[in-house]
């Protein structure tokens, strides 16, 4: 794994117009997988494309593998793997027939044939892309961006309208790339593809990042887990509170009904069921909320984050 | 499953000679496969050709009319292919974000254009290649200086390239199909082609003999049915055409 990060983005400004799309926004990505997450309409597609060289940033600065995506287009592209987020293919092409062609566009790609097999794309035989199914030209498309064997891939909404099979099979490829050393950036408004895929995630609202960390640090920081009981009514909060962690809370929310707020961990629900043995209450209707990527988005924004 | 391993990454540009070579046959197997496209290069300009030459319907002057429509045929064939052909393509690979994917490939923007030529002289050659001989079964009779016709063809080529590129870069992909095909019928008609220029009125004349049809047609013409070593003035006309429209596709291209 490489020490340098795979992007480095610094105040980055790209504006459409009188349109801000993207507002001074910063960004490091390391080797692994890094999720840009965030509603329709953030910035993450104007970002992506500004790393792959397809804008130029109104204001700031963007190194891609150490390199300019502008000035060092020629040296960068070969290095990285593109998919977008539709198109890209001859609507008369057929799938195996583009993919040879991106093939033979690099120095060392892979074996064509075992990647139309990985995919399952050896079903669409002769037929030309217009023909394929929304799912199928989707694979195409991202056996495009990784056959020339690059360093990183950039993949925008690469599960947008797949089916949920396809989905992990998608998923399957990613982790793959990222076990044999491929870096990958991906655009998601998916929470569960963040959280089940990357290493980091960075949340973007209106064109900055607002929070950035592993999906286990972000779920943590900030929002607060609950854990839910219900026993007899009136019990003795302030003597449960005792037994709790600092910075814990506890309360009886409607008679019988108790919840304790905190960082809930395996430790904590024992305290809560051994304070309970203790006082002879049956905890009924145990359950714990962890918060996900979509409530810390909710709590940061205001906004759903299916904008 | 994929072994381990598998996309260890190795990137690389292929030699640019294997790229563009690659990009050149996808680009002609594409055009080759399209229908329309084969309507446009082939049947339209094959049947104007048997059509006219073996039914009296316009009057094409003294000599016989294959000698005069050949050369015409030959031009719209030129038209056909580098004019209407690319930019209809070239606006739908835009369109359908094909010519934005290649730009984040190996292959250079400069590369993919050098390809698009090739794919475009390719086909040419097969359409002069089918034209010649029909022309031939029709006996067709040409003469002159097949430099001159070499460069006529080349000078037509690059003219209707940049002002077929030019439109495809800048209109809607259904806008340059409709213009594409417009463009067409006019220049067809008002370019020379198979009705004489002087059918038209004086005043109109003047301005339709510099259009980059009528210098193409009038210039083989000129070359191919009358013996002129070298048409200067038509040759002059489409080489203005070519920095004009070429200048202007590269000032104002865009890819997306």
């Amino acid at each position: 794994m490489r020490s340098e990060p795979v992007v480095r983005i610094q105040s980055l400004v790209k504006r459409y117009g009188t349109k801000t799309a993207v507002d001074g926004l910063d960004l490091e990505a390391s080797a692994g997988i890094t999720a840009v997450l965030g509603p329709n309409g953030a910035g993450k597609t104007t970002t992506v494309e500004t790393c792959e060289g397809y804008r130029r940033p109104d204001a700031g600065n963007i190194r891609v593998l150490g390199l300019d995506p502008v000035a060092q287009a020629g040296e960068l592209r070969p290095r990285i793997g593109v998919m977008l987020q539709s198109g890209g293919v001859y609507s008369g092409a057929r799938a195996d027939e583009m993919l040879r062609h991106k093939a033979k566009l690099h120095a060392h790609p892979l074996d064509v044939d075992t990647l139309i097999e990985r995919l399952g794309l050896g079903s669409c035989g002769r037929t030309t892309y217009r023909r394929l199914s929304g799912g199928q030209q989707q694979r195409l498309a991202l056996a495009m961006a990784v056959v020339g064997r690059p360093e990183l891939v950039f993949l925008d909404e690469p599960t947008a309208g797949l089916d949920p099979q396809a989905r992990r099979a998608t998923w399957d490829l990613v982790r793959d790339l990222r076990a044999d050393g491929v870096s990958v950036i991906l655009t998601t408004h998916h929470m569960d593809e963040a959280e089940q895929l990357s290493d980091d995630v960075a949340i973007v609202d209106a064109g900055r990042v607002i929070a950035q960390g592993s999906p286990e640090q972000l779920c943590r920081g900030g929002a607060e887990n609950t854990l839910r009981f219900s026993g007899r009514p009136g019990l003795d909060v302030a003597s449960l509170l005792k037994a709790l962690p600092p910075d814990s809370a506890a309360a009886e929310l409607t008679p019988g009904a108790y919840r304790v707020s905190g960082e809930v961990d395996p430790q904590l629900l024992a305290t809560v069921t051994s304070w309970c043995a203790q006082h002879g209450v049956m905890p009924d209707k145990i359950s714990v909320e962890r918060h996900t990527l979509e409530d810390v988005f909710l709590e940061m924004t205001g906004k759903e984050l299916r904008g | 499953m994929t072994a381990v391993g598998t996309f260890t990454p190795k990137p690389g540009a292929a030699p640019l000679s294997r790229m563009i070579g690659a990009q050149a046959v996808l680009e002609t197997k594409m055009l080759l496969r399209n229908g329309e496209q084969l309507l446009l290069t082939v049947v339209i300009p094959t049947l104007l050709l048997v059509l006219f030459s073996s039914v009296d319907i316009v009057d094409t002057g003294d000599g016989k009319a294959v000698d005069f429509l050949t050369p015409g045929v030959l031009a719209l064939a030129v038209m056909s292919t580098a004019f209407t052909g690319q930019a209809i393509a070239t606006g739908f690979e835009r369109r359908y974000g094909v010519l934005k994917l290649l730009a984040s490939s190996p292959l250079p923007r400069w590369a993919l254009m050098t390809a698009k030529t090739l794919s475009v002289l390719v086909t040419e050659v097969l359409q002069v290649i089918l034209l010649t001989v029909i022309a031939f079964a029709l006996g067709w009779n040409p003469h002159g200086n097949p430099l001159a016709v070499l460069l006529l063809l080349v000078l037509g080529t690059a003219a209707f390239s940049g002002l077929g590129l030019l439109m495809a870069g800048t209109l809607k992909a259904e806008a340059t199909l409709a213009a594409a095909n417009l463009v067409f019928l006019l220049l067809l008609v008002g370019g020379g082609v198979i009705v004489p220029l002087d059918k038209f009125p004086e005043a109109a004349q003047s301005v339709l003999g510099l259009l980059p049809i009528s210098a193409l047609s009038g210039g083989l013409r000129d070359v191919l049915q009358h013996g002129a070593s070298m048409p200067w003035g038509d040759l002059g006309i489409l080489a203005v055409w070519a920095l004009v429209g070429l200048g202007a596709a590269g000032r104002f291209f865009r890819w997306e």
